[in-house]
């Protein structure tokens, strides 16, 4: 039983991407598309009267932001906690945090975490009428960025079953690259491969159906989509890498090595960019760089998980 | 003291490889005979054991009782309680206790509680190094001297290669065993559950199978140069078992037990983040159970542990890296036995002998057996009774099972400890 879906398999919570189906999917692009087609994203009443929470337990701007301009324009009250993680280690438990909020008559949690599993595991002990979306769990899975990058893929791109798509860098710790690989997957697109040295490269990630590369040129020819991951700082003191430089040089994205890829090539990155270390800035800011089209496709694309969360969509389409 | 007779059950002694519907006599607290009894013995009372097993009391070499130091998740009285009503008499307790066990006051606290309550006996394991820190040897004579049976240092590895060599070695030198959970000091330190396809698919941190491996390889050199009398806990891995086979065939003395959740669980187990599953070492793969399984039969292995870690209901109610590790494994221990011997096609007796006769001989204690003049250190239960492991019929404080909801075979309806009954079911 997947607990994302209630039981007519519609979205309660949006928790993953794994275990959704492709109809699911391609339904929020077409729900997301729909909002952005009235021209940029104008106020709609879809959520009026419903309180959503951004509970974000790991600091986020961008991600952050988003969702409270998507819920805005959603019409709902949004609430902010930001609840560092030290301070929820001196007592209050998670669980008693959910409680206290609940108490608050909230309708959605968007909940981020650096542990992998917390969504779930607060969609299971909420109470029933609330749902709860993931903004990122640990090295778990961040779905509303799969799927906004998914949507300015189709923007560019149109079919997904050409597309070769390569996912580049800190795939172990990275919470986008499950996400990203679960919709391409599902989405049917014709290969996906993930490129990085074998310290960043989590053991058995073949199993999520893609292929492995640590060679940075072999894995970008022909691909058609090139997805850079961030690279954390702090990963230079785990002895996982050992500079920022060789790293660059090895697995750094410049136009040099872009041109390996299909001539039609686009190039994406979740965000925030570090300009030198996993990509050039003539690159980030170059002509195939959709990096800033990602960040307002997020809008749309987290209102419509929020609006078919919360089941406001089936009146909204009749009243069309 | 009371003479009284066990009447109409089915006898099985591993120790004596009996197997038989025989009576049983005990007097003074002693097994006075198996079979007729002598001349001059009257049974003052009975006990009718009509469809039921009779074995020894079970010997667990791996049990947390939580006290002194974590109250809230047990403490001596619920968890000796709990034991004995699973039917385990004998019980092992690791060393890290808060305080740790590594003076003999505390074992000696533990050992006076244990028997001020008067259910399973509790055999404390000693510390190898003070405060289990591995720089500084403990003074393993006065801790035999207080009672303990064994030295260990719990969970924690002693990177210092050279410490862990000596404290071998003073081992050795007082004819104590030591008890080794292999884990490697760095390695999968940060991991929580097996490292594989599953971890990687839940984005949770993985503890390799070399994490145990590694540490396997390098006791088992330094137990050859130390000469010193070893046992491996909670084995989790195939190839720790492959090394273990090729040091015992080298004859070195080094035996090994495996946690029951082990032979019934995988890394798959995982899947939705279940927190009852967050175990040390962790589950692993199909072919580790699998291999786990053959090495009992084949002597390898040769016990079988609870490995009971009971815990308060909020230690398991987190996002599944910030729980706590451990099973509260007393309820389903026996269960899981007799369930293991029917999938693996094994005699009773030889299962049984996995959680009786055999901890015994490891821990070098008299227990496990119905030897004419051993203590009467009983179970008897119904093996055809069928019931479901819930948290409200579970007799340890902790309620934290991989198990609930799993139907068991197998209820003891008895436990005797020196011939003392100290529970009956219903």
């Amino acid at each position: 039983m997947n607990i994302q879906l209630d039981k007519q398999g519609r979205l309660k919570h949006f928790l993953g991407i794994e275990g959704l189906k492709r109809e699911l999917l391609i339904e929020i692009l077409d729900t997301a598309a729909s909002f952005l087609s009235m021209g940029s994203v104008k106020k709609v009443p879809l959520l009026r009267g419903k309180t959503i929470v951004n509970l974000f337990f790991e600091p986020s701007t961008r991600t952050r932001t988003t969702f409270e301009l998507a819920a805005k324009r959603l019409s709902a009250d949004v609430l902010n906690f930001n609840i560092g993680v030290s301070s929820a280690s001196k007592g209050e438990t998670l669980v008693d945090t959910l409680r206290n909020l609940e108490a608050m008559h909230c309708d959605m949690f968007v909940v981020r975490h650096n542990e992998s599993g917390t969504a779930q595991f607060i969609a299971k002990h909420v109470a029933p009428h609330i749902s709860v979306v993931n903004a990122g769990d640990g090295r778990h899975e961040h779905p509303t960025q799969a799927m906004l990058d998914m949507y300015t893929i189709r923007q560019h791109k149109g079919a997904f079953e050409p597309l070769r798509v390569a996912i580049v860098g800190d795939v172990l710790h990275s919470r986008v690259a499950r996400s990203e690989i679960h919709a391409l997957t599902t989405l049917g697109v014709s290969e996906v491969r993930v490129v990085g040295p074998k310290t960043l490269i989590p053991i058995g990630v073949e199993g999520l159906g893609v292929h492995v590369y640590h060679d940075l040129k072999a894995g970008l020819r022909d691909v058609d989509v090139v997805v850079m991951l961030r690279l954390q700082r702090e990963r230079m003191q785990g002895a996982l890498l050992p500079s920022e430089h060789e790293y660059f040089e090895y697995y750094g994205l410049s136009e040099d090595v872009l041109e390996v890829a299909h001539p039609d090539a686009i190039v994406m990155h979740p965000g925030p960019i570090n300009r030198g270390v996993e990509i050039a800035s003539n690159v980030a800011d170059g002509s195939r760089s959709v990096i800033l089209e990602q960040v307002s496709n997020g809008i749309a694309v987290r209102m419509a998980v929020m609006a078919m969360t919360l089941g406001a969509l089936s009146e909204y389409k009749e009243g069309k | 003291m009371a003479s009284f007779s066990i009447l109409n059950g089915r006898v099985i002694d591993p120790a004596a490889q009996l197997d038989s519907v025989v009576t049983v006599h005990i007097a003074e607290g002693k097994i006075l005979a198996l079979g007729d009894a002598p001349a001059d013995f009257t049974a003052e009372w009975t006990i009718d054991a009509t469809g039921q097993i009779i074995c020894p009391g079970l010997v667990d070499l791996s049990v947390r009782l939580r006290e002194p130091g974590a109250e809230q998740k047990g403490t001596i009285l619920s968890e000796t309680r709990a034991a004995a009503s699973c039917g385990i008499t004998s019980v092992c307790c690791p060393p890290d206790t808060n305080p740790i066990i590594d003076t003999p006051a505390v074992a000696e606290l533990i050992q006076l509680r244990a028997q001020k309550v008067g259910m399973s006996k509790v055999y404390p394991l000693g510390a190898l190094t003070q405060g289990l820190a591995g720089t500084q040897l403990t003074e393993m004579g006065s801790l035999k001297q207080a009672g303990c049976l064994g030295m260990s240092n719990a969970l924690e590895p002693i990177a210092n290669t050279e410490v862990f060599r000596y404290a071998l070695e003073y081992a050795a030198t007082h004819d104590l065993t030591v008890f080794l959970q292999a884990q490697d000091s760095h390695l999968g330190r940060n991991g929580c559950m097996h490292e594989g396809a599953i971890s990687t698919r839940l984005g949770l941190a993985g503890i390799p199978e070399a994490a145990e491996t590694i540490e396997v390889a390098r006791d088992l050199l330094l137990i050859a140069l130390s000469e010193v009398r070893a046992h491996f806990g909670k084995i989790s891995c195939a190839q720790s078992v492959d090394m273990l086979k090729q040091a015992q065939d080298k004859g070195l003395k080094v035996t090994a037990d495996v946690a029951v959740h082990q032979l019934f669980l995988t890394d798959m187990d995982v899947c939705d983040y279940n927190s009852h599953c967050h175990v040390v070492p962790p589950l692993r793969s199909q072919r580790d159970l699998d291999s786990l399984r053959q090495a009992l039969k084949l002597g390898i292995i040769r016990a079988i542990s609870s490995d009971h870690q009971p815990h308060e209901p909020d230690a398991k109610d987190s996002p599944f890296m910030m729980t706590e590790a451990g099973v509260s494994g007393l309820d389903s221990l026996l269960p899981l036995v007799l369930r293991l011997a029917e999938e693996m096609d094994v005699p009773l007796s030889k299962a049984l002998s996995w959680v009786t006769s055999e901890p015994a001989k490891i821990l070098g204690i008299d227990a496990g057996s119905l030897r004419l003049g051993a203590a009467a250190d009983i179970c008897i239960f119904d093996p055809d009774y069928r019931w479901r492991l819930k948290a409200d019929v579970m007799h340890s404080m902790g309620h934290n099972s991989p198990f609930l909801g799993w139907e068991l075979g197998g209820r003891v309806t008895h436990t005797l400890i020196d011939g003392k009954i100290v529970y009956t079911y219903g």
